[in-house]
């Protein structure tokens, strides 16, 4: 069940505590901007591994 | 303040996307007469057009001017816009396949069709299909506000303008059903792309970089303000509010509409994988109200009348004026105008199939192929005039209150719809009662909060909780259904009344 995976990025994205802080900063954005920009393709990446995954299984029936 | 260089770019795009939308019935053409043509596009749509078509959908006119202007207004808290659309896309991967399956298996068009198919429940069926459209309308409306910023951007006054673009969008709807928002859908993000890299390139660079405009921003609206002891405070609004969001996101019948349109359920799923492109989009668009508080645009007398009249709504079209050239000016006007076309169009579609399924065909007369596409048609028509008069007569700020509420009420959906997808365990009636308490409960905290706030200051075991009113009264619901189901499967069972079998859902 790799789907489970997906779990990870409602922690990701909701870990708000984690994340609302000023540092470190990067490029002048601020942790907070910067965490949740960089976590989009980081989510995107799980679901695509998700995808190929449940993709193949699929075709190997 | 009048720009005609910019207006003159601005009409030329949004005549070229009207012609667009008029030749889109020929694209691909099936048999118009078909509702499953007009409103769903024969469900043919591949990964492209579908990504296009739930990306119009969702990334709006309204959204590319509120969210913006709540982090102009409010700061941090407007940036949830992101975790929202991060976490919607696992929801969409793992429920919406299910949903297309079925629904492509018995032909329904809507979500509530499906939900009345399983319980062999119209009622159930007419409070979903009623909560969706009743959610649906003020959010047309405020498409049209979001069009009329930035049209009383470019110096045109008056309802004119505005009431022949949708005059207009009423034309091409009728005659290219889905078609239309879907090619048109295409030109939007296009355009949109081109003005929110410029913006990143371009506005940063006139005001010092990224960390100069952080510093500009008062340190309170930075960051969420650390909880007070005893609460949990803005990390749970927060939170809630992202995840409530996602939640309802592909509830509303337009998302519904846009996800059964695609070709088959591993197009949803790639769609999944593909769609946070446009959450990156949306962060980048978010931080424009920070760029336009570094800016000072709200304290130069040309932006004076504009934020006067529209608040900080005029903050995005202030920052475009002032750090574009003119004809630039014209082609972000024209993305955002676009931008409200396309969702409205399929808005307009969506509560037309639930209206002709759902309301016409089940208590009014029986469904027959040729008159149901003619009562949807003529249902769309009445859903984009009825948003026009809506803002024409009733205050902005109503249809900013109504679409608050539209977000408590579609969520209420979730249980009937989403977890129906995976069990048989809830009863119809249940389900229904669960809705109606989840309808109530939101409504009257949100009264409370004088229709002004999403976000709710709950006490549970001595801790203080605050959460989005959405989330908090759909779980109300959803556990009210539940315990009703044990009794009232034992004395009123349904569960013969269900047309679909257990192999539909694996």
């Amino acid at each position: 069940m790799i789907r489970w995976l997906l779990i990870a990025v409602f922690v990701l994205a909701l870990a708000v505590p984690f994340f609302n802080q000023a540092e470190p900063s990067l490029f002048g954005f601020p942790f907070f901007y910067w965490y949740q920009m960089l976590i989009v393709p980081v989510c995107a990446l799980l679901t695509f591994v998700v995808f190929v995954v449940e993709d193949n299984k699929r075709d190997g029936k | 303040m009048t720009y005609p260089i910019a207006t003159i770019i601005f009409l030329a795009l949004i005549g070229f996307v009207i012609l667009l939308g008029f030749s889109a019935a020929r694209w691909n053409a099936g048999d118009m007469s078909q509702i499953e043509e007009w409103g769903l596009g024969g469900r043919r749509f591949g990964t492209l057009i579908s990504w296009f078509l739930i990306g119009g959908d969702i990334y709006t006119a309204y959204t590319f001017i509120a969210i913006p202007a709540l982090m102009f207004g409010a700061g941090a808290i407007g940036f949830f816009a992101l975790p929202y659309t991060i976490v919607c896309y696992p929801i969409l991967y793992v429920v919406f396949p299910k949903l297309w399956k079925v629904a492509h298996k018995y032909g329904y068009i809507t979500g509530p069709e499906f939900v009345r198919g399983r319980y062999g429940n119209k009622y159930l069926g007419l409070a979903i299909g009623v909560t969706g459209i009743f959610a649906t309308m003020p959010y047309i409306a405020l498409q049209l506000i979001g069009m009329q910023t930035v049209i009383g951007a470019l110096g045109i006054p008056g309802h004119i303008p505005l009431m022949l673009a949708f005059g207009v969008l009423a034309a091409f709807t009728y005659t290219s059903g889905l078609r239309a928002p879907a090619m048109i859908a295409i030109v939007k993000d296009l355009l949109i792309y081109i003005t929110v890299i410029a913006a990143i390139v371009v506005i940063p660079a006139e005001l010092g970089g990224f960390g100069a405009i952080f510093a500009k921003i008062p340190p309170a609206k930075l960051l969420l303000a650390t909880p007070p002891a005893g609460s949990t405070g803005l990390y749970t609004g927060y939170a809630t509010l992202a995840l409530g969001s996602a939640m309802a996101l592909f509830l509303y019948p337009h998302s519904t509409t846009a996800i059964l349109s695609a070709s088959g359920p591993r197009v949803i799923r790639r769609n999944a994988v593909f769609l946070p492109a446009y959450s990156f989009l949306l962060g980048m668009l978010a931080l424009m109200g920070f760029m336009a508080v570094a800016s000072g645009v709200s304290s130069m007398p040309q932006f004076a009348a504009g934020f006067k009249q529209y608040g900080p709504s005029f903050a995005v079209p202030a920052l475009v004026l002032n750090s574009f050239p003119a004809w630039f000016a014209g082609v972000a006007f024209a993305a955002i105008a676009i931008g409200a076309l396309v969702p409205a169009a399929i808005m307009a579609i969506a509560s037309a199939n639930i209206f002709t399924r759902d309301i016409y065909s089940q208590f009014v007369a029986s469904s027959r192929p040729q008159t149901d596409t003619r009562v949807a048609k003529l249902f769309s028509i009445f859903m984009v005039v009825g948003a026009l008069v809506f803002i024409m007569v009733i205050p902005s700020t109503y249809a900013v209150q109504l679409q608050l509420l539209g977000g408590m009420w579609i969520i209420q959906t979730f249980p009937a719809i989403v977890f129906s997808l995976f069990t048989r365990f809830f009863n119809g009636w249940a389900l229904l009662v669960g809705w109606a308490i989840g309808i109530v409960s939101a409504t009257w905290l949100v009264a409370l909060n004088h229709f002004a706030g999403a976000i709710w200051a709950f006490h549970v075991f001595g801790l203080t909780v605050p959460s989005y009113i959405a989330l908090a009264t759909v779980v109300v619901n959803a556990v009210v259904a539940a315990v009703l189901s044990l009794p009232l499967n034992a004395m009123a069972p349904d569960r013969a009344g269900d047309e679909t079998i257990a192999a539909d859902y694996s």
